[in-house]
């Protein structure tokens, strides 16, 4: 039907990392003699991915971190030259894989506007016609003469999303990062996002917030351990990301000690959710119950629970001390069980649920597990927001 | 046809127009003198190096002008040095935007040769002002002295192309570069008349001049202050094949230089 604009064919990438980091002369030449040392590792960014964008896509890159979308990313922005493969670009691509690219601190805004700008494809008579709207658009009317490392870091973001937005570019390639700052600011991306949908951008986001590409794109393709393991629209490619994220669930996360931590005078068994795993609108709340074991005995425990989001936000939490209960005189041996109830407040997206064990006020901490189980939300309405409590509103006119 | 190479360049046209402002604008910020450094610079060395060399050592006391001879000798190796001391840690200073976006990463090395330009220009007026009280006498051989120093800046633009894409890997380089240059700065006859060395050894003089800095110094002198400079032309009585060997080499050096930085270019991003 359109034409495509990106065609990505079997496009490979290896970085060689020198264990030893070999920049000098000296290392160089003692190096020369023992050819064979092995100290290089050959590291596959990516192997074998192709796929095709067409004109007009919203396209989604979903991934974990060091899944290697962003370096796929950086292949597409052609920062980095794929190993084998071939990439081809039809039409004027802007890359936005950091805001602000070139910002420097000892200019004035004004002056970075032009450079940031130029570096953007801008010509300087372009960013004249556009200057009045760019700052107008950041609210920095007062602080164009200023140099920039006098302005607040919103004051930076604010300038530099301003003439991001400027870019009239037929292919955008956007990076997640960009969505950072306040909550006043990812509601403009937000926007900014919506406004590029509705002019038919043919647009690229590198994301693993699955449920903003979700939200935003009609395809989608899942990178994980270098591969492309999926392919299709992005509702399809964000529940299969979840099902990542839920096959190592349960039993196989306790192996993952880099987010378990602890003493062990008293540890959990299991972490248990109760209720369904998917929640949906109708769903009034999520349950699981936590079982800990006393390795020793010991005085007083306090126990609690949050609920993260896939971004790493904690949406909300509580323990046993906050809530005046006292668990005390633990022997030896013995098991305790805490149900909780959470009421579902939560937006749509995977959470996973972390459970805590440790002294009063949070000292000596026994057992410390993020991420002991993961649950996902379905919900029909989309919101920036991390928490989707039932919210009433009425109109009076 | 201008279109179509405007088309072709124009994204690196506007990025070196800017990048060039740019570093202009920073250069001498916050310094209350501010560009008139980049004069002033050269000449307290002139000032020092004639205490030195010219009043109490009596250098040059033979050659016509040789004051002037030694303030141009001095304005135009401090072009020549700073376009490959800039060149040499261009690539690696700008490493934070290279690896955020793709551009001609040639421009870098560019907008820091130019900016060196603009200060030869207005150094190259101050000498004018020098020659005029000094007397000298301007013939239409002066018309030779852009080719010359283009050959300079070829020069220099070259090594920068060499060293700025060797540095990314081998960052000893600019180390191994400021070595060089102190001895390149003596065998260049910047600070000592070249009638100096002949009288010691006509040959001698000649292998000096191989080198493409001393040659088109001594060319820039002999066309703009005084015959009395010579070249390897009017040393080697006129041989065009002789006197080719530097010019050669420079071509050569600037085709070496701006094809490794070439091949290694799209490297930057990940080694950088």
């Amino acid at each position: 039907m359109s034409e495509t604009v990106i065609k990505v064919d079997n496009v490979s990438k290896t970085f060689l990392l020198p264990h030893e980091k070999r920049n000098s002369i000296k290392s160089t030449v003692v190096n020369v003699f023992k050819k064979h040392d092995g100290a290089i590792e050959v590291q596959n960014a990516l192997s074998d991915i192709s796929f095709e964008i067409k004109k007009g896509e919203f396209f989604g890159i979903l991934g974990r971190n060091g899944s290697g979308k962003s370096t796929l990313l950086k292949i597409l922005a052609e920062i980095y030259k794929p190993t084998s493969g071939n990439v081809s670009v039809t039409g004027k691509l802007v890359p936005f894989i950091e805001l602000g690219v070139g910002f420097n601190p000892e200019l004035t805004g004004k002056e970075n506007v032009y450079l940031n700008g130029a570096l953007l494809g801008f010509s300087k008579r372009e960013i004249d016609a556009r200057y009045d709207d760019i700052v107008s658009f950041a609210e920095l009317e007062n602080f164009m003469d200023q140099r920039l490392k006098n302005y607040s870091s919103g004051m930076q973001v604010r300038l530099a999303f301003s003439v991001a937005t400027r870019a009239d570019a037929d292919i955008l390639l956007i990076d997640e990062v960009l969505a950072v700052g306040d909550a006043d600011f990812q509601r403009k991306c937000f926007e900014y996002f919506k406004s590029l949908k509705k002019m038919k951008k043919t647009v690229v986001f590198v994301s693993h917030d699955m449920s903003a590409i979700r939200e935003f794109c009609d395809k989608a393709i899942l990178i994980e351990k270098s591969k492309k393991i999926k392919e299709g629209s992005a509702d399809k490619v964000a529940s299969e990301y979840s099902r990542l994220f839920l096959d190592i669930d349960d039993e196989t996360r306790k192996d993952q000690t880099n987010e378990r931590w602890g003493d062990k005078r008293a540890e959990f068994t299991s972490v248990k959710i109760t209720s369904p795993k998917l929640l949906n609108d109708k769903s009034t709340h999520l349950s699981f119950s936590a079982q800990f074991i006393a390795n020793q005995d010991i005085d007083t425990l306090v126990t609690g629970s949050s609920i993260s989001n896939a971004a790493g936000v904690e949406i909300c939490g509580t323990n046993t001390q906050h809530k005046r209960q006292k668990i005390e005189d633990i022997k030896k041996g013995e098991t305790v069980t805490v149900n909780w109830e959470y009421p579902n407040i939560f937006s749509d997206g995977t959470h996973v649920i972390n459970v805590t064990l440790h002294g009063p006020n949070s000292e000596g901490v026994a057992d410390w597990w993020e991420a002991a189980g993961s649950f996902n939300v379905r919900r029909e309405e989309k919101s920036p927001f991390p928490a989707s409590p039932d919210i009433k509103l009425q109109l009076v006119r | 046809m201008q279109s179509k190479f405007y088309k072709k360049y124009r994204y690196s046209l506007i990025l070196l127009r800017e990048l060039v402002v740019t570093e202009f604008r920073l250069r001498y910020q916050g310094s209350v003198l501010g560009y008139l450094w980049s004069v002033l610079r050269p000449l307290f060395l002139f000032v020092i190096l004639y205490l030195v060399f010219v009043y109490f050592l009596k250098i040059g006391s033979g050659v016509p002008h040789w004051p002037v001879a030694l303030l141009l000798g001095i304005v135009l190796w401090n072009f020549f040095s700073e376009v490959t001391n800039n060149g040499v840690t261009s690539i690696v200073n700008r490493g934070d935007v290279i690896r955020k976006i793709n551009f001609p990463k040639y421009v870098i090395v560019l907008a820091g040769s130019v900016s060196a330009l603009i200060n030869l220009a207005i150094n190259l007026v101050v000498i004018g002002v020098f020659m005029i009280i000094n007397g000298v006498q301007l013939t239409w051989l002066a018309f030779a002295a852009p080719f010359f120093v283009l050959e300079i800046f070829a020069l220099a633009l070259g090594l920068a192309f060499f060293l700025s894409a060797a540095f990314v890997k081998i960052r000893d380089i600019n180390y191994i570069w400021e070595v060089i240059m102190q001895g390149l700065f003596y065998a260049s006859a910047i600070i000592y008349p070249v009638s100096m060395v002949i009288d010691r050894s006509s040959q001698l003089a000649q292998l000096l001049l191989l080198n493409p800095i001393a040659q088109a110094v001594q060319d820039i002198r002999y066309v703009l202050i005084s015959r009395a400079n010579p070249t390897l032309l009017t040393l080697s009585d006129g041989n065009l094949f002789i006197w080719l060997i530097p010019i050669v080499l420079t071509l050569l050096i600037l085709f070496i230089g701006a094809r490794q930085f070439k091949l290694r270019s799209p490297y930057f991003a990940e080694e950088v």
